[in-house]
């Protein structure tokens, strides 16, 4: 008897050691962009300061942020394709082991996975169906990709077609035949609802949702808030360059209102809430911040925010909030 | 006598397009958005929303029907008084130039219009790849009130934006046309948005399904 | 616990710079030898029969030829004779094709009229062209820059050609104009600072082709006359004095001017390079 409860116990931590087996964890992780100013002087943009990521298999988490904050860079930071004159600082671990550059080139296009905001990143010449098949691990057939296609609610017979022929939304749901094609654990897809309208962003989200149902990681870079809202495990607000907020979605399902004051400003711009407009924008990548990044538009700012910068503090589960007054 | 009475009205009578003649993009369409009103539109992607903002601005001529401004049918050479903005301001800015140039082409600085749309001064300095989309897009509509705009098409000015700049971007956008008394379509497929800015909705599908006889 | 992920240097802002030092030394060694020949005078190219046939020395860098002549001046003299006919060329070229060019822009009748033209011209074989325009000229430099500049503007207005439609349709020319502005003004703030580059870099490209042609048509008799040193001419008089192996008569020139062609070509890609960072 004895031996046989300390046996399910075993077996029992097993499976939760595998359910919580953390997909990426990024940690600090900093962006900087060396490049020249006005006439000689060397600028340095400080494009990502201190970002933090958690995310498990079967998740769903989206980084929110203003457009043009430097979140599109974020994608490439973690893949390691950043442009030549930055220099990369900060931690991040791929199935709990460090991510080296050699690693990094191991993992990318096979287990990690983009899927960019642009529609032309295919080969323009090469037939669609062949593109989707070449990611594939196992020895395929035309016909496994063709399903694929179907479960992605294209028509097998854009198999045979040339990107130039697909309209933008076919080239979005390739992308996704390509995410599952290729087995990968990750996906980031960086904005992929931009300048869609409704429709297209139900069926978007839907695939997604699909592609995290399937047991992978899936990160979604976007400004849409509600988007995220819609199908986000967990939501990271990033503002000037850092994680200012990670929050559960059970906690806003539980009717809890977003901590970090810029998540709430966010959140009541939004036509269908305030509509509120705060009055400001983000420091610019050049700056170089003292105290909290959101003080000078913050509501609720005092002294101390000016001053001293907020680490980001741990919230019960994998929740984390910057800010000295959270949620107060 | 006419004048007066279709006086204060960006009028659609009729208009109808297509790309290739066996297929019509839509046509008898009419639409009339008065002076100081602004009216939202919203409709699927490719219906031809942006085509119809691009014929009431004229940068495209009619296959059926008329444009009328205030009125009057006139090729304007001048200023044309339908200002249209656009979805991608890094598009519609030359990448070449200072964005002060931008406000010496619209002949006139405004301070007012520059504060309320919350131009930065140190701005008009950089070049269009210098700043975010955001920023840009407000360069583009400070362009669009030149003292003879009449009436501004909106199409999708702010679909590519976070909540907070579509928010600060449309009440600035507002204040003004009010205070002008211009008259504003706004294309959006976000229609909380529309509902929250327009005066009226009008769907798009309807528009193209209605036949007059 | 950091990690260090130090990516690959700050490559690309040294670039810029190290392409811009060529550029300045390219410039610097073409002005040297370009404008030399301002301040060569009468005695250098003298004839001095008592120190006829003579082989490079310290004196003589690049030896004397049949007259006495010192080779060394005759050379630079000739390379700033071919500069000079090069620069001619190269402007009315230049002028020639985005005259042409921006007509094309105006509407779709003068843009197939220019078509035409180009693809007439580009069909003739040049050197041909060039030596009959030389011919019914009279030869001579008027001939052979005339002849140049009407032989050179086809490919270059081909590529302003193609510029100036893309430019056309962006979104910002389309806003200008209904905010009122002319043609004139079109032209003016948007083609041509988009156009300058590869003006500039077409410009600076025709040089080594009008001064090879030059060479070439001066040695084959339709050029300049004899009495000019251009380089054309010393080497085809030296063609002669070959068999009796006086071989810097030939080399010395023939390198040189071989040397401001890779110059000039070198210059105007470094420029692309500069102006163009993609």
């Amino acid at each position: 008897m004895h031996i046989v409860y300390e046996l399910n116990h075993e077996i029992q931590e097993e499976i939760e050691k595998i359910q919580n087996h953390l997909l990426l964890e990024v940690k600090n992780l900093s962006l900087t962009i060396e490049r020249f100013g006005k006439g000689w002087t060397r600028e340095h943009l400080y494009v990502i300061r201190d970002f933090h990521l958690k995310i498990h298999h079967g998740e769903v988490v989206a980084i929110v942020g203003a457009s043009g904050s430097g979140k599109s860079l974020l994608a490439d930071a973690i893949l390691g394709i950043h442009p030549k004159n930055s220099i990369v600082d900060g931690m991040i671990k791929y199935e709990n082991k460090l991510l080296t550059e050699k690693r990094r080139k191991r993992l990318r296009g096979n287990d990690i996975l983009l899927i960019p905001q642009m529609t032309n990143a295919l080969d323009p010449l090469m037939k669609v169906g062949k593109q989707v098949k070449t990611l594939m691990k196992q020895k395929s057939y035309q016909k496994s990709v063709k399903q694929i296609f179907q479960k992605v609610g294209l028509d097998p017979a854009v198999y045979d077609q040339i990107p130039s022929a697909c309209s933008g939304g076919m080239i979005r749901k390739v992308f996704i035949a390509m995410a599952l094609a290729s087995e990968a654990k990750l996906i980031i897809a960086d904005e992929p609802t931009n300048g869609l309208d409704d429709e297209s962003i139900e069926e978007m989200l839907f695939q997604l949702k699909m592609l995290a149902k399937d047991n992978r990681g899936v990160i979604m870079i976007t400004h849409d808030l509600e988007a995220a809202m819609k199908i986000a495990d967990k939501i990271a607000v990033f503002y000037a360059g850092e994680t200012v907020e990670v929050v559960d979605k059970k906690h806003l399902k539980k009717g809890g209102k977003f901590r970090h004051p810029y998540s709430r400003a966010l959140w009541n711009a939004l036509p269908q809430n305030g509509f509120i407009a705060i009055d400001s924008s983000q420091p610019s990548a050049t700056e170089k911040l003292t105290g909290c990044s959101f003080a000078k538009q913050c509501p609720k700012a005092t002294k101390k925010c000016n001053m001293e910068k907020p680490l980001l503090k741990e919230i019960g589960h994998d929740e984390m909030v910057r800010c000295f007054y959270a949620g107060m | 006598m006419t004048k007066w009475l279709g006086a204060s009205m960006l009028e659609c009578k009729n208009i109808g397009f297509y790309y290739n003649r066996s297929s019509w993009l839509f046509r008898n369409i009419h639409l009339s958005i008065e002076r100081g009103e602004i009216v939202g539109i919203y409709g699927k992607s490719g219906s031809g929303k942006t085509t119809l903002a691009k014929i009431m601005a004229n940068y495209l001529s009619p296959m059926e029907g008329e444009v009328l401004v205030d009125g009057e049918k006139s090729n304007f050479s001048e200023v044309y008084p339908v200002q249209l903005i656009w979805q991608h301001p890094e598009q519609a800015i030359n990448p070449k130039w200072k964005l002060s140039k931008i406000f010496e082409e619209a002949k006139e600085l405004d301070q007012e219009i520059l504060s309320i749309l919350g131009i930065k001064e140190e701005w008009l300095n950089r070049r269009a790849h210098e700043l975010s989309g955001g920023e840009l897009q407000r360069f583009c509509i400070a362009r669009a009130f030149h003292p003879d705009t009449r009436y501004i098409i909106a199409d999708e000015i702010t679909s590519m934006f976070d909540a907070i700049t579509q928010a600060q971007i449309w009440h600035a956008l507002i204040w003004l046309v009010k205070e002008r008394n211009i008259g504003v379509l706004a294309i959006s497929h976000q229609i909380p948005l529309l509902e929250r800015i327009s005066d009226r909705l009008v769907d798009f599908n309807q528009l193209k399904a209605v036949r007059t006889e | 616990m950091k990690n260090q992920f130090l990516s690959i240097d700050f490559d690309n802002t040294n670039y810029k710079r190290r392409v811009l030092w060529k550029i300045i030394g390219l410039v610097c060694l073409f002005l040297l030898v370009a404008l030399s020949g301002f301040w060569i005078g009468e005695e250098q190219l003298e004839a001095n029969m008592g120190e006829k046939n003579l082989s490079p020395s310290l004196q003589h860098p690049f030896g004397t030829d049949w007259l006495g002549r010192d080779m060394f001046f005759r050379t630079l003299s000739g390379l700033h004779l071919s500069w000079k006919v090069g620069l001619f060329a190269a402007v009315i070229s230049t002028a020639i094709a985005l005259t042409l060019s921006l007509l094309s822009s105006v509407n779709h009748f003068f843009d197939s009229l220019v078509t035409m033209l180009i693809d007439l011209f580009l069909s003739i074989p040049h050197l041909v062209a060039l030596i009959l325009i030389a011919f019914v000229l009279g030869g001579g430099v008027k001939g052979i820059v005339i002849g140049i500049a009407f032989t050179h503007w086809p490919s270059l207005t081909r590529v302003l050609r193609a510029e100036i439609l893309q430019i056309k349709s962006a979104e910002y020319v389309h806003v200008s104009r209904k905010l009122g502005k002319s043609r004139m003004w079109i032209i003016r703030h948007h083609y041509l600072p988009q156009l300058m580059p590869q003006l500039f870099v077409g410009f600076i490209l025709l040089f080594p082709h009008a001064i090879l042609h030059e060479s070439a048509i001066t040695f084959l008799g339709f050029g300049l006359s004899p009495e000019q040193p251009a380089i054309g001419i010393i080497l085809s008089e030296a063609m002669k004095y070959l068999t009796m192996g006086m071989w810097w008569l030939v080399v010395f020139p023939g390198l040189s001017l071989i040397g401001m062609v890779v110059i000039f070509d070198a210059l105007g890609n470094n420029l692309r390079k500069l102006l163009n960072p993609n």
